[in-house]
C-alpha cells in the first residue's frame, strides 16, 4: 500500500487505520446495515457483511504484497494485524455508542447496528468475535497474495461470481420460475421464500464451477483457436455463421426467458448502448470531448414526440402543433434533425480543443435544454409540462402479438446491431484511421493529409445520428418526453460509460452499459447509494485500470501476412544499404 | 528548375524575428541542407513552408503553386511531406496504420461506400494494406507492423515517421533532423537510405541537419541560415570555408584564427 522500505509494522498500522475508517465510513453511511437485509449465501454472509469482509480482505492483500521481501510469517501477521486494527475501530464505535447516543449526528447509528456489528452476540465475546472477525478477513488477504498467479484470477472471479448470482437470485428465481422443469433441479441451489441468497450448498458449485471456467479458459480458447485456424476458410466461415446464429437466436428467445421487468430493464440498457455507442465515435474514436452530448438525445427524442403525438389541444400543457405521424414515419427525421444538430454544433467548434470544446459543448447541451423548457417553443415542446403520448412502434400483425416490453425489445436490439455494424465499419474505414489520427495529434494528422472539418464533422454527426435514435426510442418507449430528462446529468453518464468500458472499445462501450446502468437497475433497493458507488467505481477505475474494463483492441493486420505461405519478409532496405525494394 | 521557391519570406513572434527576408531555391531531384545554430529559424522555416505557421510577409511556391495561406493537408496534398525534429508518431496506432494515415490524400472511399464496404472499397483497403507493408519494409521495419508507434524503438520511430511522410508520395520531402540521436551505424544507414530517396524514387530532399558529416556527406546545396537571416549558400566545400558561417557556428574571431 505504502513506501516499500517502512517496516511491515507500520504499514500494517497505517493500512489497518484506512480499512477502519472505510468500514467506519461504510457503517455510519448506512451501507453495511442496508445491504445486510441481502443474503448471498443464506444465513452465513449477507452482502453488508462481505462488504466488510472485502474491505479487510483488499486491504490485508495490500499489506502483505508491498513488503515481498519480508519472511512469510511477517507478512501473514501483518496482514492480520491490518485486518485486527481495522475492525477495532468499529469496536470503537460500538464501545461508544452503547454509551452515548450518536444519533443526533449519524443517523444511522442504531442500535441495531450495533447488534449487527456484533454478529448478535453481547460484552466481552462480541468484541472478541469482532476482532476475530477483522484479523481472519486480513489473514485471508495474505493467503489470497501467496496463491500462484495462475491461480488467483480463477479465486476471485469464483468469488465475485458466488457475490453477483447470490444478489440476482430473487431476479433469477422469478426468471426460472417459467420454467418448472429448470426450477425440479436448481431449487437446491437458491433460498427459498422470504429468504435470499444462495444457498451454502449453491454458493460451493457457483464458485466451483466460476474457477474453473476461468482457469481453463485460455487453454479451451487457444485450443479451439488452433483448431479453427487450421480449418480450410470455406469451413471457418460456416462456424463463424454458426456462432453468430446461435447467439442471435439466444438474444432473439430472451425476451421469453427475462420476463417483462428484465426486457425493460434490457431496454433501458440498450438504449444507452446506442448513446454510448455514438459517444463512442465522437470521444472514443475521434477525441473531442462532449459534455452537452445529450442535446442531441434530446432532439430525436422532441422530434418523435412532436411528429408523433397525439395529444395535440390549446388546453394548457398541450402542445398545439403536430402532423401526428406514425413512428417510422418519425425516426428519420430524429435522426437527421440530430445530425443536423450535430453539424451545428461541430461548425463553430472546430478550432476548439480539449477543454474549451468540453466548456462550449456544456453549454450547447444546456441551451437545447432550455429551448425546450423556454416560453417561445412552447407550443411545440410543451415547456416543462413536456410532450405525451408519442407513436409506438408497431408493425400491424407482425407486431399486434407482442408485450410492449418485447417490441422495444426487437426494435432496440435491431438497432443497436445495426448501430454496432456501423461504428465498426467506420472504425475500420479511412474514415476511422482518420478519426484515431486526429485523436492522437491533430495537428500531424492534418500535415499528413487529413481534412480536420470533415473529418471532425463527421465525427460529431454520426455521434449526434446515433443519440438522436436513441432519444426517439426512448421517446415512444417511456411515453413522454420532458426537459428534465435530458440534463447535464445524462451526459456525464454516458461519458462515464464510454470511458469505464474503455474508450474507443465497442465490446466495452456494451460491458460499461451493463455495469453502470444494467446492475443499478436490477438492485433497486440500494439506490440511495447508486451514485456513491458509481462514483468510488469511477474513481477505483481510473486508479488501477485507466484503460477500461474491455481496452480498445488493435487489429493485427501485418501477423495475418506472414502467415501466407511463401509471405516471407522482403530484405529490409533500410537496414542493409544495398538491399533491393522500390517505391 | 526550381521545385520550391521562398521570396522575402518574414515570420515574426511579437518582436522577435525568427526569419527575416528569406530567399530559397530548392532544385528539383536535389538534396539540399539548412544549417545554422540553435534558434535561427530552420524549423521555423519548415513550419512556414507546411502551412503551420502563417508568415507575415513573402512568398512560397511549390511547383508555381503559392502555398502561404494554404492550410497544412492542401499542401501536402500537393506533393509535400515532412518529418519532425522531435517524432511525432501517432502512438497509440500500429505502425502499419499510420503508414495507412499516410496514404489518405491518395484514397477515394466515402463513408457510405465504407459502411457498405463496396468492392471499390476492398479494393482500395487491400491496395492501403499492400502498400503500406511495402513501405514498412521499406524502411527496414518488416514484422513490426503491428505493434504499437509508442512501443518501437527510437530508431525505428524515426523511420516509421519516414515511411509516413513517404506515403503521400511526395515531390518534395522535408526532413528535420533525421539523424538526431543515432549512432554512427544508424546515422549512416539513414544517410544511404536518404540518397536513394533521391536517386531511386526521385523525390526533392529538404534537410535540417546539425550532423556536419551527413550535411557534407549528401548535400548538393547548403544554406546557413543565422538570426533569421540566409548568410551563406552553396556547395558543401564552400560552406565549409565560409568564414561567416564558421564565425555563426564558433563565434567571433575564430574564422580569422583558422585563417
Amino acid at each position: 500500500m505504502t513506501t516499500r522500505s517502512s517496516s511491515p509494522w507500520i504499514t500494517a498500522l497505517r493500512s489497518g487505520a484506512i480499512a477502519g475508517g472505510i468500514a467506519l465510513l461504510l457503517t455510519l453511511m448506512g451501507m453495511v446495515k442496508t445491504f445486510d437485509e441481502r443474503d448471498i449465501v443464506t444465513g452465513v454472509m449477507s452482502l453488508g457483511t462481505s462488504l466488510l469482509v472485502s474491505i479487510y480482505l483488499v486491504i490485508g492483500y495490500g499489506t502483505a504484497r508491498s513488503h515481498p521481501g519480508s519472511p512469510l510469517g511477517v507478512r501473514l501477521a501483518a496482514s492480520t494485524l491490518t485486518g485486527l486494527i481495522g475492525e477495532l475501530f468499529l469496536v470503537g464505535l460500538v464501545l461508544l455508542g452503547q454509551r452515548v447516543n450518536l444519533r443526533p449526528v449519524f443517523p444511522n447509528a442504531s442500535p441495531e447496528l450495533y447488534v449487527l456489528l456484533q454478529f448478535g452476540g453481547t460484552g466481552i465475546r462480541a468484541y472478541l468475535t469482532m476482532a476475530v472477525f477483522g484479523a481472519a478477513c486480513g489473514a485471508l488477504g495474505a493467503g489470497l497474495s501467496l496463491v500462484p498467479r495462475q491461480f488467483r484470477g480463477p479465486l476471485i472471479t469464483g468469488i465475485l461470481a458466488v457475490v453477483l448470482i447470490g444478489l440476482l437470485e430473487d431476479l433469477i428465481h422469478i426468471t426460472i420460475g417459467a420454467f418448472p422443469a429448470v426450477v425440479a433441479y436448481t431449487d437446491w441451489m437458491l433460498a427459498s421464500g422470504v429468504q435470499n441468497g444462495l444457498t451454502s450448498a449453491g454458493a460451493a458449485v457457483v464458485f466451483i464451477v466460476a474457477m474453473l471456467v476461468v482457469l481453463f479458459w485460455p487453454g479451451i480458447r487457444g485450443v479451439s483457436q488452433t483448431r479453427i485456424q487450421a480449418m480450410p476458410v470455406g469451413q471457418r466461415h460456416v462456424i463463424a455463421i454458426l456462432a453468430y446464429g446461435i447467439l442471435a437466436v439466444a438474444l432473439l428467445l430472451l425476451p421469453n426467458v427475462l420476463g417483462p421487468y428484465l426486457t425493460d430493464v434490457s431496454n433501458s440498457v440498450m438504449i444507452f448502448v446506442l448513446m454510448a455507442l455514438g459517444l463512442n465515435i465522437v470521444v472514443g474514436f475521434a477525441g473531442l470531448l462532449d459534455l452537452g452530448y445529450v442535446a442531441f438525445f434530446a432532439i430525436g427524442a422532441y422530434t418523435m414526440g412532436i411528429l408523433t403525438t397525439t395529444a395535440i389541444g390549446g388546453e394548457s400543457g398541450q402542445i398545439v402543433w403536430g402532423p401526428t405521424a406514425s413512428f417510422w414515419t418519425a425516426l428519420p427525421f430524429a435522426v437527421l434533425f440530430s445530425i443536423l444538430a450535430g453539424v451545428l454544433l461541430g461548425i463553430p467548434v472546430l478550432r476548439m480543443r480539449g477543454d474549451y470544446l468540453a466548456i462550449v459543448t456544456l453549454g450547447f447541451g444546456e441551451i437545447v435544454r432550455y429551448l425546450a423548457l423556454s416560453d417561445a417553443l412552447k407550443p411545440y415542446t410543451g415547456g416543462s409540462q413536456g410532450i405525451v403520448e408519442p407513436a409506438i412502434p408497431s408493425l400491424g400483425r407482425l407486431t399486434a402479438s407482442l408485450s410492449s416490453q418485447s417490441l422495444y425489445y426487437y426494435l432496440l436490439l435491431a438497432l443497436v446491431a445495426i448501430v454496432i455494424f456501423i461504428a465498426i465499419r467506420m472504425r475500420d474505414s479511412r474514415q476511422g484511421r482518420s478519426w484515431m489520427a486526429m485523436r492522437e495529434d491533430e495537428d500531424v494528422a492534418q500535415a499528413v493529409g487529413i481534412r480536420l472539418v470533415s473529418t471532425k464533422l463527421l465525427a460529431f454527426a454520426s455521434g449526434a445520428a446515433m443519440a438522436g435514435l436513441a432519444g426517439a426510442v426512448f421517446a415512444s418507449k417511456v411515453g413522454s418526453i420532458y426537459p428534465h430528462s435530458f440534463d447535464l446529468l445524462k451526459s456525464i453518464n454516458v461519458l462515464a460509460i464510454v470511458i469505464v468500458g474503455g474508450m474507443g472499445s465497442i465490446p466495452g462501450v456494451i460491458a460499461g452499459a451493463l455495469v453502470l446502468f444494467g446492475l443499478p437497475e436490477l438492485l433497486r433497493e440500494f439506490s440511495e447509494y447508486r451514485y456513491f458507488v458509481f462514483g468510488a467505481m469511477l474513481v477505483a477505475m481510473m486508479l488501477f485500470r485507466p484503460e477500461g474494463v474491455i481496452p480498445e483492441a488493435k487489429r493485427k493486420q501485418e501477423l495475418h501476412e506472414l502467415s501466407e505461405p511463401g509471405g516471407e519478409p522482403a530484405p529490409e532496405v533500410l537496414a542493409s544499404p544495398g538491399g533491393a525494394g522500390s517505391v | 528548375m526550381a521545385i520550391l521557391t521562398s521570396r522575402k519570406l518574414v515570420k515574426r513572434f511579437g518582436g522577435l524575428v525568427a526569419v527575416s527576408d528569406f530567399d530559397l531555391d530548392v532544385q528539383e531531384r536535389s538534396i539540399h541542407s539548412v544549417i545554422g545554430p540553435n534558434g535561427a529559424g530552420k524549423t521555423t522555416f519548415f513550419n512556414c513552408v507546411t502551412g503551420f505557421y502563417r508568415p507575415e510577409g513573402g512568398e512560397i511556391t511549390l511547383d508555381g503553386h503559392v502555398l502561404i495561406g494554404l492550410r497544412p493537408d492542401r499542401i501536402t496534398r500537393l506533393g509535400i511531406s515532412r518529418t519532425y525534429q522531435n517524432i511525432r508518431l501517432f502512438n497509440n496506432m500500429t505502425a502499419l496504420e499510420n503508414i495507412q494515415v499516410g496514404q489518405d490524400p491518395h484514397l477515394r472511399a466515402g463513408m457510405f461506400a465504407a459502411i457498405a464496404r463496396t468492392r471499390g472499397v476492398r479494393k482500395e483497403e487491400a491496395a492501403v494494406l499492400g502498400e503500406a507493408r511495402r513501405l514498412l519494409r521499406f524502411v527496414g521495419l518488416g514484422g513490426q507492423g503491428d505493434l504499437l508507434a509508442k512501443n518501437l524503438p527510437y530508431g525505428s520511430q524515426r523511420r516509421l515517421e519516414l515511411a509516413r511522410a513517404l506515403a503521400a508520395k511526395p515531390k518534395l520531402l522535408l526532413l528535420d533532423e533525421p539523424t538526431a540521436g543515432m549512432n554512427t551505424q544508424e546515422t549512416a544507414e539513414m544517410t544511404a537510405f536518404i540518397r536513394r530517396l533521391r536517386d531511386e524514387l526521385g523525390i526533392t530532399i529538404l534537410l535540417i541537419e546539425h550532423d556536419m558529416r551527413v550535411v557534407m556527406d549528401i548535400s548538393e546545396t547548403v544554406t546557413v541560415l543565422d538570426y533569421g537571416e540566409k548568410i551563406a549558400e552553396g556547395p558543401p566545400a564552400e560552406i565549409q570555408r565560409n568564414p561567416r558561417v564558421i564565425e555563426a557556428y564558433l563565434g567571433r574571431g575564430s574564422a580569422a584564427r583558422m585563417n
